[in-house]
């Protein structure tokens, strides 16, 4: 099974995310902005991202946007994990090439349900 | 599956904490200016507290820090002014969510008082246009039959979507049916495997409503035709053609075999018990590394050639690990540093001076116990700066100066020590004022004193020129407390001062607690560690050199200065005649701008040595910071310059 690439700044969020997953039998690789979840991406083809969107150094719509552009990942799955209750940004990352959303706060199970609906 | 929240709790305070000091740097950073990414990071800041808080069940601070990322949003977007009220009042509830999350953490007592006036007038700020977003609750519903067609865009499988996965989900809300339409299908050899050519009717039953089922396909909305309604208002449903077996295009291409790539580094949190422990163990294995260095020195070079290369080498690995374990527990004073914006803005504005703080080198490293117990001091130099040293805007307009004082702190490398820096260009330290204080207040001082003595009056206990006590400064509980906490870290302070011009405090420290280098020197016998740093040079003085003074003992004269001579052996009792003094050897040291010279028998030689705390294992000796051991396994005493020189001057003055 091809890893999980779990993308945030908060290291809070990621630990728990990594956590969540992990207990689940999935193998997760965290990465703590854009910029560094786009290198490791070129380097491993990862079955699944999880990106929060407000991080430094290339935020969560530009790297679903630089990964879904990559012949790796056309078909990826790539969620992003958002605050925003409304629906630009939902719009704005479906525009850039996600294929769906996780809104914050959301608990391990809610984490894990939608991961696993993903992953089929 | 139950996961415990509580295991993340720990990282998620630590990192709220850093996110306020990043807001509370950067909000003083924006002061009027236009935001740009300084306000995008504050902001994100915001959003990350806020959204860890709601995730980790801290409701309380997500509603307050929801309040603030608002008022930011605005900021950002350029809906409102990034204006000094508006800032102010994010500055305040930095402040109330400081003492939220100290709350939350410790268990603490919550200061209800601050945290509720900050929240109101966030809120009256926002013009209470900004209620809490309320979700939708589901009323229970009977059983209905849905019929629903959904027929995906060609394009759906690049947004990572499977229609299959979709009608799974939607399995789960009731009974399914599914029927597969594929009319919309070109000819099979035209079919193109990465588009979907599929549509299906559906008939759902289920006691969801509508809009739960809106949801099964919102991630899919706009790409793709869906129509939901209820069996019993539809109209008989779209005619379904043909029945034919699924066809799934394969859309994830397999992961190629043999890159199995770990993430990048990054950092990982590690108690610093853990690091502390692991430094005195490099502590150790010095003492173990110089014993074997002594042993080899008897040993023949030539036979044990083999051997004593493997020593030179494990010499330059243990010095290699010694560096590596303690730049681990190296911080940039940064950390320092980010606090006193703050502390300048509000004490300018409490004394009615303008003032503009600059640093300069905030990335130099300090050891982490330096970095903390640094700060008290420098606290206490900036606020004397800004009371005593920078004067009011009108009379420094008069003085010809600009009406905003600068007060800049500096920090860089030297050798093996730091050097970190208090500087104003206010009015300076005044020579006559001091003495007339000192004499005041009973202190030894005479007017032949030298710029540098008499600065060092200001560190005498309970000195104070203030005429009057302000809650900034000027207790009189001052800078013999500073001088006093910089010494027990092994550090010294020296004052410069230049009247009308400013003034300045150098603060010199040891780039760590652990490790000295220091020079062994040899007196009856013994030997004693004196700290490099205080070591200015060392000579065997010739007769003509040395004289003696009434009531003043012996001094000797290096380079047309004339410096008391202190006889170690006499100073700590031992045993044994001291020698002529031309056929001793005199160590001129320097502590608080004053110099000694110190006779001992013979310079041994130079070496890192492992600072042992005395206090801890037997008891405070006046003159000695610490001990070591030798690699030949005694115990030697490492002396403290700087006790000996106050000491030294005292006995004088008695």
């Amino acid at each position: 099974m091809s890893r999980i690439l779990a993308v945030d700044d908060s290291s809070s969020m990621r630990q728990m995310v990594a956590f969540t997953l992990s207990s689940a039998g999935f193998d997760v690789v965290e990465a703590p902005d854009g910029a560094v979840a786009l290198a490791l991406a070129q380097k491993e083809k990862f079955g699944l991202v999880l990106a929060d969107v407000n991080m430094p150094n290339m935020d969560g719509i530009s790297l679903v946007r630089a990964l879904r552009s990559l012949p790796e990942y056309k078909f990826t799955p790539l969620l992003m994990l958002t605050t925003e209750s409304g629906p630009e940004k939902k719009q704005e990352g479906k525009a850039a090439g996600a294929t769906g959303w996780l809104v914050k706060p959301f608990n391990p199970e809610q984490l894990l349900n939608t991961v696993k609906r993903v992953l089929g | 599956m139950s996961i415990d929240l509580a295991q993340f709790h720990r990282t998620f305070f630590e990192e709220c904490f850093e996110g306020i000091d990043l807001m509370e740097r950067d909000l003083l950073r924006m002061g009027g200016g236009p935001g740009g990414e300084t306000v995008n990071a504050v902001f994100r800041a915001a959003h990350s507290i806020k959204g860890g808080a709601a995730t980790f069940g801290f409701a309380a601070i997500a509603s307050f820090t929801h309040h603030m990322e608002t008022l930011l949003d605005q900021m950002r977007s350029g809906t409102r002014a990034i204006s000094d009220p508006a800032v102010d009042l994010l500055l305040r509830a930095t402040d109330a969510l400081r003492s939220l999350l100290a709350a939350a953490r410790d268990g603490e007592p919550l200061d209800t008082a601050r945290v509720a006036g900050a929240q109101a007038a966030l809120e009256a700020f926002l013009g209470a246009a900004d209620a809490p977003e309320s979700t939708a609750v589901a009323v229970p519903a009977v059983e209905q039959a849905y019929l629903i067609r959904f027929v995906p865009a060609p394009d759906l499988f690049r947004s990572g979507n499977d229609p299959l996965l979709i009608l799974r989900e939607l399995a789960t809300l009731g009974t399914l049916e599914t029927r597969l339409d594929l009319d919309t299908a070109p000819a099979f050899a035209e079919c193109d495997a990465e588009s979907c050519h599929m549509a299906w009717s559906l008939r759902l039953l289920s006691s969801h409503s509508r809009a739960e089922l809106q949801e099964v396909f919102a991630w899919v909305e706009g790409s793709c035709e869906l129509d939901i309604r209820l069996e019993s208002a539809a109209a008989p449903p779209a005619a379904v053609a043909t029945t034919g077996p699924a066809v799934h295009a394969v859309a994830a291409p397999t992961p190629r075999p043999g890159e199995h790539t770990v993430g990048d580094g990054g950092s990982i949190r590690v108690g610093t018990d853990k690091i502390d422990a692991l430094m005195n163990l490099v502590g150790e294995l010095i003492i173990t590394q110089a014993m074997l260095a002594q042993l080899a020195g008897a040993l023949d070079p030539v036979l044990n050639e083999k051997l004593l290369a493997g020593l030179s080498q494990l010499d330059r690995n243990t010095r290699l690990l010694q560096e590596a374990v303690m730049s681990t527990r190296m911080l940039p004073i940064d950390s320092v540093f980010s606090r006193f914006p703050r502390l300048v803005r509000d004490l300018a504005a409490k004394l009615g001076k303008q003032v503009r703080l600059t640093t300069v080198g905030e990335s130099t490293e300090l050891d982490k116990s330096v970095i903390e117990k640094i700060s008290d001091p420098l606290n206490h130099l900036v606020r004397n700066s800004l009371d005593h040293g920078i004067e009011s805007p009108e009379a420094r307009s008069a003085a010809g100066k600009d009406a905003v004082g600068t007060v800049t702190l500096k920090a860089a490398h030297q050798g093996d020590n730091i050097l970190v820096e208090v500087c104003d260009d206010g009015r300076g330290l005044d020579r006559a004022r001091i003495l007339a204080k000192a004499r005041e207040q009973g202190i030894a001082c005479t007017d032949a004193m030298s710029d540098a003595e008499v600065w060092q009056l200001i560190f005498a206990p309970g000195f104070s020129t203030a005429d009057r006590v302000t809650d900034v400064s000027g207790r009189g509980v001052g800078m013999d407390v500073v001088k006093k906490n910089i010494a027990a870290l092994g550090g010294s302070v020296e004052l410069h001062s230049s009247a009308g011009r400013g003034s300045r405090t150098v603060i010199r420290l040891p780039l760590t607690l652990a490790i000295l280098d220091g020079m062994s020197v040899g007196v009856s016998g013994e030997i004693f560690i004196l700290p490099l740093s205080a070591v200015i040079e060392s000579l065997q003085p010739q007769a003509e050199q040395v004289k003696r003074v009434v009531h003043q003992g012996t001094v000797v004269r290096v380079r047309n200065e004339y410096l008391p001579l202190v006889d170690l052996r006499q100073w700590f009792g031992l045993s044994g005649k001291s020698r002529p003094l031309h056929e001793a050897i005199a160590v001129i040291v320097e502590s608080e701008g004053r110099k000694l010279a110190l006779q001992v028998d013979e310079l041994v030689g130079q070496q890192q040595v492992v600072i042992k705390s005395l206090e801890a294992n037997y008891r405070r000796i006046r003159g000695v910071s610490g001990a070591t051991i030798l690699g030949d396994g005694r115990v030697s005493l490492i002396l403290d310059v700087g006790a000996i020189v106050r000491l030294f001057s005292q006995a004088q003055a008695a």
